[in-house]
């Protein structure tokens, strides 16, 4: 008696959202089966992999990352190089250097960074804030309508600035919005449903749902994100069918394994090492439990990633 | 075919003696058919009620156990797919692959780099509890025996990557009373293989060309009264691998198909080569989708860190919070005289602060309450953290122990620093800000304005 195969096939699906423009553009999302569950029927699209780059430069990266981007003077080239990177299907820039309690740079001297960067690459752009509240609300409305007609992806629009951000980069510019909430499915749901309200279409919202290193109280994150899935499947839920990126470096390369200088802990070995590992698990694991996207920092991280994908889609 | 609690209690002697644990046999009943007790708790069962009801309350996969005293690991035993639907109960467990192909310097090698990785994270101690030895043909049997005798020696459990049954039944002769998995039945050699395994009374591991034929052989062996097992899911590439593992698994819990209802082995060599990065990608998606023993090449810190971490959080209750152990914790160097910080035992709060005091350079005592595993709010509102709780606790564990009297309490609990001011004479206390994430630059403000 041969196995019986009972393949999960739902009538709903992933709302597919397309970033960029011309040939390189991506489309994130589409599926109608669980994460990697090709068995059950055919991945549209499979997840994509981003790059991760910042206004702040290179200082503070691993020698990996060093070495990859040697000889890119200004934050344009480094774009391209990032674009250009093995496994890479697009550009996200980190506008870190805006936070009030940092380097607090003028929100002008961001938009052109933004600006240089989209004019050096075509691969897809992903523009992230600073994470400040009140200047993300001016920045990425600024960074929106500067990039227009470059389809770029903001993160994020967040419970306390959505209006801001979501009027701008989903109305007004008609770039695509990030909805960023933190790793509970109801505030997830509760974000996309006042973001449509709003007027922007389900088409333009990608769902940033939260993110941690494993280890870190990742078990949020996965169960998260399986219940967003199992809802926007299963129960065709059309206010969690938004297509899901997870920024990952930003998280593990901030974690004492990754962080922690090899004369403080000699037993662990190389930090690079350890940093690309805890990079490649996070990744991993955020893609078996549904992200659509990651976005990463070192270029052997990207390489493989984008390789397991290849393998399973 | 699941019996409800009453079609269970109908069976039952119904004389409450209380003898399987439960106060009554109605209670005992609705445990076992929400699957969390064994029908055979119950030493009164007729043997027709017996037979009856194991066979319809038997859990959907079994447990399987591996290994001896402080080496013995539960496998399998699962009862759903997600975890925030009940639980995951067996951990996954790695094993290091060793093969007969290598010489003694190579193993040797190996064997010492897996026993440097070895250390506690929350309470658990983490460490590749097993080793996959692989047999290579042209290297010979005796040569293999070599090797798992080596192997035994470290004391962690074997699992012996053997599908020639003459040559395994040499290899257990030396290791079977550690408990080893013997992985090598397969459609062609199952029945030799099963006489090996039942012969020296060892789970055997069975794998097939394909997820039918597998199925077929898993029924085979069944048929032959083998029930000790586990599958071998590994395939020819990484898609069909999980494929094969996630369908197995949901067979059995999502469709309570038994012939699956066994713990997994996800062989990384197989499908990854010498490649340890994919293998690091691999690892965290076998932990994540359903693998029971998943091997790979190496397991050195880079790969444990993240990966300890990853199965310490995935196999938690949802139910209950990860804690610290309450106490002292001293960062940065700090000594009796650095001033103290303040905080709730909930793990996921532990490890933010803990990152940030760090970051900030800045030596700091770091002092954990029991809060009962609750964040700070959380315990707050539920009344274990308060003015009365820290202060019993700075009096009992901490005054004799530090020469400071200034203590840095959470942001989200400045209500709390007058109360504590007054049960804690002598105490300066300083109100933190908000998030975790603002602690270095309250810190080093603080250390730069010479206020610690």
């Amino acid at each position: 008696m041969p196995f019986n195969r009972k393949p999960q096939k739902f009538n709903a699906a992933i709302k597919t959202v397309e970033i960029g423009t011309g040939d390189k553009k991506v489309t994130l999302g589409g599926e109608n089966v669980f994460p990697f569950y090709a068995f059950d029927g055919e991945i549209a699209n499979g997840p994509k992999v981003g790059v991760e780059i910042s206004d702040l430069g290179l200082e503070n990266e691993v020698p990996g990352v060093k070495a990859y981007y040697e000889g890119a003077a200004s934050i344009g080239e480094v774009a391209k190089k990032a674009a250009e990177m093995e496994g890479a299907d697009f550009v996200c820039l980190r506008l870190e250097g805006g936070d009030p309690n940092g380097a607090n740079k003028s929100v002008e001297e961001l938009v052109a960074a933004a600006k240089e960067v989209a004019d050096a690459i075509d691969a897809p752009l992903v523009v992230e804030g600073c994470k400040n509240v009140e200047k993300d609300s001016e920045l990425l409305a600024k960074v929106a309508e500067a990039l227009q007609g470059k389809n770029v992806l903001l993160l994020s629009a967040r419970e306390e600035n959505y209006k801001a951000v979501g009027a701008a980069a989903g109305l007004a510019y008609d770039q695509k919005v990030g909805a960023e909430s933190a790793v509970d499915i109801n505030l997830a749901k509760q974000l996309n449903v006042v973001t449509t309200q709003l007027g922007v279409k389900p088409e333009s919202i990608v769902m940033n749902v939260g993110s941690a290193s494993v280890g870190y109280g990742y078990e949020y994150v996965v169960s998260t994100l399986d219940r967003i899935k199992a809802a926007a499947l299963s129960q065709d839920d059309k206010m969690l069918q938004m297509p899901i990126i997870t920024p990952v470096a930003s998280e593990t390369w901030g974690v004492k394994e990754a962080m922690a200088e090899e004369e403080d802990a000699p037993e662990w070995g190389s930090r690079e090492e350890r940093g690309i590992s805890m990079e490649i698990q996070t990744a991993a694991a955020s893609l078996a439990a549904g992200s659509d996207a990651v976005i990463l920092k070192h270029p052997q991280s990207v390489a493989t990633i984008s390789k397991m994908i290849q393998a399973l889609v | 075919m699941a019996l409800t609690g009453i079609q269970i209690f109908k069976m039952t002697p119904k004389k409450n003696c209380k003898e399987c644990g439960c106060p009554t046999c109605m209670a005992f009943s609705m445990k076992v058919a929400q699957g969390a007790m064994d029908i055979s708790a119950c030493p009164y069962m007729s043997e027709d009620a017996l037979a009856e009801l194991s066979e319809a309350t038997a859990p959907p996969m079994k447990t399987i156990k591996i290994g001896t005293g402080d080496s013995e690991y539960s496998l399998g035993g699962e009862t759903v797919l997600y975890r925030h639907e009940k639980t995951f109960v067996s951990k996954t467990r790695y094993a290091v692959a060793l093969c007969s192909c290598m010489d003694d310097a190579a193993i040797d090698a190996k064997l010492a780099e897996v026993a440097k990785v070895d250390y506690e994270r929350i309470g658990e101690r983490m460490h590749a509890e097993l080793l996959y030895v692989n047999y290579d043909e042209a290297s010979g049997a005796d040569r293999y025996v070599e090797v798992v005798k080596k192997a035994a020696a470290t004391g962690k459990v074997l699992v012996l990557g053997c599908s020639d049954a003459d040559v395994a039944a040499k290899a257990l002769a030396e290791c079977k009373d550690g408990k080893p998995v013997l992985n090598g039945a397969n459609a062609s050699n199952y029945e030799a293989m099963n006489k090996v395994a039942t012969e020296a009374g060892v789970v055997l591991g069975v794998s097939g060309a394909n997820i039918d034929e597998l199925y077929d052989t898993v029924a085979a062996l069944e048929k032959l009264g083998n029930k000790n097992l586990v599958i071998d899911t590994t395939e020819d590439t990484i898609k069909e691998t999980f494929a094969t593992t996630v369908q197995a698994r949901r067979a059995a819990l999502k469709d309570t198909d038994r012939t699956f209802g066994y713990p997994s082995i996800v062989n990384l060599v197989k499908v990854a080569k010498g490649d340890k990065y994919m293998q690091q990608a691999l690892v965290s998606l076998f932990t994540m989708k359903y693998g029971s023993i998943v091997v790979l090449e190496e397991l050195g810190y880079a790969e444990a860190l993240p990966l300890f971490g990853l199965r310490q959080n995935l196999f938690t209750d949802p139910q209950k919070p990860m804690k610290v152990e309450p106490g002292i914790y001293p960062l940065n160097g700090a000594d009796e005289n650095s001033v103290c910080v303040t905080t709730v035992d909930f793990a996921l709060t532990y490890f933010l602060v803990s990152g940030e005091l760090e970051r900030s350079g800045v030596p700091v005592n770091l002092v954990i309450n029991d809060a009962g595993g609750l964040s700070v709010l959380t315990s707050w509102a539920a009344g274990k953290f308060s003015g009365n709780s820290i202060s019993a606790f700075f009096k009992e564990n901490v005054e004799d122990k530090v020469k400071t009297r200034k203590v840095i309490i959470p942001g989200k609990v400045a209500v709390l620093k007058g109360d504590i001011e007054s049960k804690l004479p002598g105490w300066e206390v300083i109100v933190a800000p908000l998030e975790a994430v603002q602690l270095v630059k309250f810190l080093k403000d603080m250390q730069e304005n010479g206020q610690l």
